[in-house]
């Protein structure tokens, strides 16, 4: 994620020309939006509705539909803990506990430093290692509240 | 000399990566030559990360290889088989992995996913080989004879979706995998991704030559990036080597494959979520009929199955339909690769013939619980699946024998629970997960999950609030039978079957209960 690198000029216009070529191609480009951003930029909106050929309404309903995209900036650091059935079986209960207080955030707020970003994440497959804790798209398996100090002082985010 | 070191999602999560780089390195300063193989899991996944070594044709396993224990692996020299803490022998010796009988997992951990030649070598492309020697018909013939049934799920019967496909007249038709997998507790799509992803191609290509189909999508979900950049890579190989294309090995027949990411919704595993997902909207649910199988994708017959469905095809093509449905039990014919996660000491991927007990999963291959505490529960069949207590793990696994006891097969996950857990708040995150993801197209799931939440909390509360379980009770009934999918229609059960087998969590006597659950 390159969140905030300033824009050069027609980033966007080459994000939805490639893709708005594609029948399918509003959400391909809202990701490569968001991996470009870091969010999708509301005002780009109607640029975005325009190059599809869709309503605004339509590209917002689309957008809010689904959990990965955001329309906010996040922080510098996205934390995000899996909160399903099989990671609370191996005690995740106590990870995000620890997270929660730890960041001073709930799940999809941002640290008032706008260091970290704490998300919610149902199931990322590491069902067998859990629990599980993925840090800027990094998977981090058998996770205690002990190991996710230490990887939070390792990126600096920590109290 | 060769080292395997598994470059699967799981194994990376606990330092496979890491543990590369520091047996290159080590490798590097003691002057010698070696060949990093980077394979896929063997789904043993306590062992994980777990490294092989190949010496004199023998492989021989060390785990769980953390970074800094490298170096002694160096040191009493592993790459001879030597002894260590960690030496597991001969990974297949193994009796997690002896016992199993792997077939869509019979590569899986061997070797480099990515090497075509590899995959030809150990059996690949057998199936779809055979398959350009039959027609349409004769392929549906063959897989509606093997008895499987689809994967993701809900178990219907694959030969008939296909036939249904078949006969469905149009210019352009569809094979989509749906490789959503949400499921918590499940993994083994992701797993054959990852490490055989070949297999999923091959199995695709054959569908598209039964059904006639020359086009397909595999609808990956976003949570599997690794998943991605393998399969990426593999369509890119298989395109290269005359696989996919204009003319598939030669024959003259074509089929072209692309890739598509989700974007972090639950209900777009929901195959008709998934289509309108997959055209580039909103996830909501299509009201059926009109099947998927007859207007699909853009409205086209369309086959939507599940990955491990899909995976199973090559080698019901390959070694023939009865020898599949020789496997297995009653009308749950073949292997299930079942995903044993949660408390267990032993978790990972057990591919076994249908008919072998819970019992024997959780305690044979899974060892119990890893906490050393008493297994309370199991939840079978993913979020939307029941949680099942001991007196119930003599059933085996079966399609109907599940059945009878309220459970389901779902796509193979099995969670297991020791006695911390209260059942009363795993119904009210049911609840709640149900309101988190519905689409919102019918109000049982759309307003009934939050109302159950929020019942739930009165009912946690210890209060026993008069008819709050008679209310719950009904709720749940209304949202069986007036949900328009499975979400809102199946979320009840795990509220339900805790209910039912676990009353105290909910801070009632059995026989408060039982005379309310009648119904449902
Ligand atoms: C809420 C919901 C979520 C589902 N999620 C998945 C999924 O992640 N993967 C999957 O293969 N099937 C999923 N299904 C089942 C699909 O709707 C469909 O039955 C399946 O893809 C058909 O393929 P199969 O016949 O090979 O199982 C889900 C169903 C529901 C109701
Ligand atoms: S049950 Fe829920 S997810 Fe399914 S159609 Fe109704 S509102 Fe949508």
């Amino acid at each position: 994620m390159e969140n905030g690198k300033v824009e050069s000029k027609g980033e966007l216009e080459d994000i939805l020309e490639s893709f708005s070529r594609l029948a399918n191609g509003l959400i391909p480009a809202f990701h490569a939006i968001q991996n470009r951003y870091g969010y999708i930029p509301k005002e780009r909106l109607p640029e975005i509705a325009r190059a599809f050929n869709l309503s605004q309404a339509d590209v917002y309903g689309v957008l809010t539909f689904y959990h990965d995209f955001r329309l906010e900036p996040v922080g510098r650091h996205v934390v995000s803990v899996c909160r399903a059935e099989a990671c609370q079986a191996n005690g995740s209960a106590a990870v995000i506990d620890h997270l929660r207080r730890k960041l001073g955030v709930d799940f999809g707020e941002t640290t008032a430093d706008e260091e970290v970003t704490l998300l919610p994440t149902y199931c990322f497959g590491n069902c067998a290692c859990g629990p599980s804790v993925a840090v800027d798209g990094k998977l981090y398996g058998r996770m205690s509240a002990e190991r996710v100090e230490r990887i939070l002082r390792g990126m600096g985010a920590s109290a | 000399m060769r080292v395997y070191v598994p470059r699967d999602f799981s194994a990376c999560a606990l330092g496979a990566d890491e543990v590369a780089r520091a047996i290159e390195r080590e490798a590097r300063r003691r002057g010698i030559t070696l060949e990093l193989v980077r394979n896929g899991s063997r789904g043993l996944y306590w062992l994980e990360p777990l490294v092989e070594v190949e010496s004199n044709g023998e492989r021989v396993a060390y785990g769980p290889v953390s970074e800094e224990e490298v170096e002694s692996l160096f040191d009493r020299n592993f790459l001879e088989g030597k002894e260590h803490p960690s030496r597991q022998g001969n990974p297949e010796e193994i009796p997690y992995l002896r016992r199993q009988k792997r077939l869509v997992f019979r590569r899986i951990g061997k070797n480099d996913p990515l090497a075509l030649d590899e995959y030809r070598k150990q059996g690949g492309l057998a199936g779809l080989t055979r398959a350009l020697t039959l027609s349409s018909q004769q392929i549906v013939e063959e897989v509606t004879k093997s008895g499987l049934r689809g994967r993701g799920g809900a178990g219907f019967p694959t030969g008939i979706k296909w036939k249904t496909t078949l006969q469905a007249v149009d210019d352009q038709k569809y094979i989509v995998c749906n490789a959503d997998e949400g499921d918590s507790g499940t993994f083994s799509d992701r797993m054959v991704i990852e490490g055989d992803p070949f297999l999923l191609i091959e199995g695709m290509i054959i569908a598209g030559l039964a059904v006639g189909a020359t086009e397909g999508y595999v609808y990956l979900r976003s949570e599997y990036p690794l998943a991605r950049r393998i399969f990426e890579e593999a369509l890119e190989r298989a395109r290269a080597g005359g696989i996919l294309g204009k003319d598939i090995l030669g024959s003259g027949k074509s089929f072209f494959l692309n890739l598509y990411v989700g974007a972090g919704a639950y209900v777009c595993g929901e195959e008709t979520s998934l289509l309108e997902s997959l055209e580039g909207k909103r996830g909501m649910i299509r009201p059926r009929p009109p099947l998927p199988a007859v207007h699909g994708l853009w409205q086209k017959p369309t086959v939507v199955n599940n990955v491990i469905t899909l995976a199973s095809v090559p080698v019901i093509l390959a070694e023939g339909a009865e020898a599949y449905a020789q496997l297995g039990v009653g009308r749950s014919k073949g292997t299930l690769p079942v995903q044993l996660s949660g408390n267990l000491r032993r978790p990972g991927l057990v591919e076994v013939p249908f008919g072998i007990t819970l019992e024997d999963l959780l305690f044979e291959y899974g060892g119990g619980t890893a906490s050393g505490r008493p297994l309370k529960a199991i939840q079978i069949g993913g979020p939307l699946g029941p949680y099942l207590p001991a007196s119930l793990f003599h059933v085996t696994l079966d399609y109907e024998e599940l059945a009878k006891v309220r459970g389901i097969v779902g796509h193979g996950g099995i969670v297991a629970f020791d006695d911390t857990v209260n059942l009363g708040e795993m119904a009210r995150y049911a609840m709640e997960f149900c309101a988190e993801e519905s689409c919102g197209k019918c109000t049982p799931c759309r307003i009934g999950s939050t109302r159950g939440m929020e019942l739930m909390d009165k009912i946690l509360s210890g209060k026993k609030a008069p008819g709050s379980i008679q209310l719950l009770v009904d709720l749940c009934d209304v949202m069986i039978n007036a949900s328009l999918c499975g979400l809102g229609g199946m979320t009840p059960f795990p509220v339900l079957s805790g209910l039912r087998h676990f009353p105290e969590d909910f801070g009632y006597a059995k026989e408060e209960v039982e005379p309310l659950l009648q119904k449902v």
